[in-house]
């Protein structure tokens, strides 16, 4: 097998440790191929285990937590809250006297905290200044490559209630 | 020195060198193949991982048989 030492005879000292100068160009760059091939084999199993990921992927199921009460944030206010984990923050956001939206905190650059700016109408992270659009989650500017998760609201009587997330917020 | 290297030798050289530069490129495509396909299962896109996986297969397959071209020069040239 290539990876093994071919059939030789030479002690295995000779063969890997030559004295001949010109020899050990050709040691050297045969090993350094071998260790490029390692590493290509190394992203192989990355990208199966993406595969084996994906195709074993289930719907998660989202439990209804009650969020907060209708009217209880003014328009343009936010209220934190923690979904679907309590690991989990998110912001709530009351746009407009009936409409309100709801983003995982998390950014989806590196996961720093974004925070709702009022002024300028948009989510804010500060850490590389990733602006995502208030009324999708999409990316607006900055280093983010997804749009925020957005939190499905849904209306229970008085109640709004968070019922899920959509990972594709855009759109 | 290279200058006292026999042609046999430095052709070997010159053909090892091409071969593993080969391999250098298509490492390059197989790392932005994993990072595309670990961003794309991240945004909830799972339909690209089995072809990411398949063309990772195939480049990680191109690397395997230019390492044994290597390996081949390598027994010609030093066994002289
Ligand atoms: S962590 Fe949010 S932009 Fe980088």
């Amino acid at each position: 097998m290539m990876f093994q030492r071919r059939p030789s005879s030479d002690p295995l000292w000779k063969d890997e440790f030559s004295v001949q100068a010109a020899d050990e160009r050709y040691v050297n760059r045969r090993q350094f191929s071998k260790f490029l091939v390692l590493t290509s084999f190394g992203l192989l199993v990355g990208n199966l285990w993406i595969l084996i990921r994906s195709l074993r992927h289930r719907a998660p199921v989202y439990p209804a937590v009650p969020i907060a009460r209708l009217g209880e944030i003014p328009i343009g206010g936010v209220k934190q809250f923690r979904y679907p984990d309590a690991g989990d923050t998110c912001l709530m956001i009351r746009t407009a006297p009936d409409h309100y939206v709801a983003y995982s905190q998390k950014c989806t650059h590196l996961s720093c905290a974004v925070i709702y700016s009022q002024v300028n109408n948009r989510l804010e992270c500060p850490c590389h200044d990733g602006y995502f659009s208030v009324n999708d989650g999409r990316v607006l500017q900055g280093p983010p490559p997804r749009p925020l998760p957005k939190v499905m609201l849904e209306q229970r009587g008085d109640e709004l209630v968070a019922v899920g997330i959509d990972l594709n917020a855009e759109g | 020195m290279e200058h006292h290297q026999p042609p046999i030798q430095k052709r070997g050289l010159t053909a090892i060198d091409g071969a593993m530069s080969l391999i250098v490129i298509l490492l390059m495509v197989q790392m932005w193949l994993l990072t595309t396909a670990l961003e794309a299962l991240l945004a909830g896109h799972r339909e690209t991982a089995l072809p990411a996986a398949l063309i990772s297969a195939a480049i990680f397959g191109a690397c395997l048989v230019l390492f044994l071209f290597v390996d081949k020069i390598d027994k010609e040239v030093r066994r002289r």
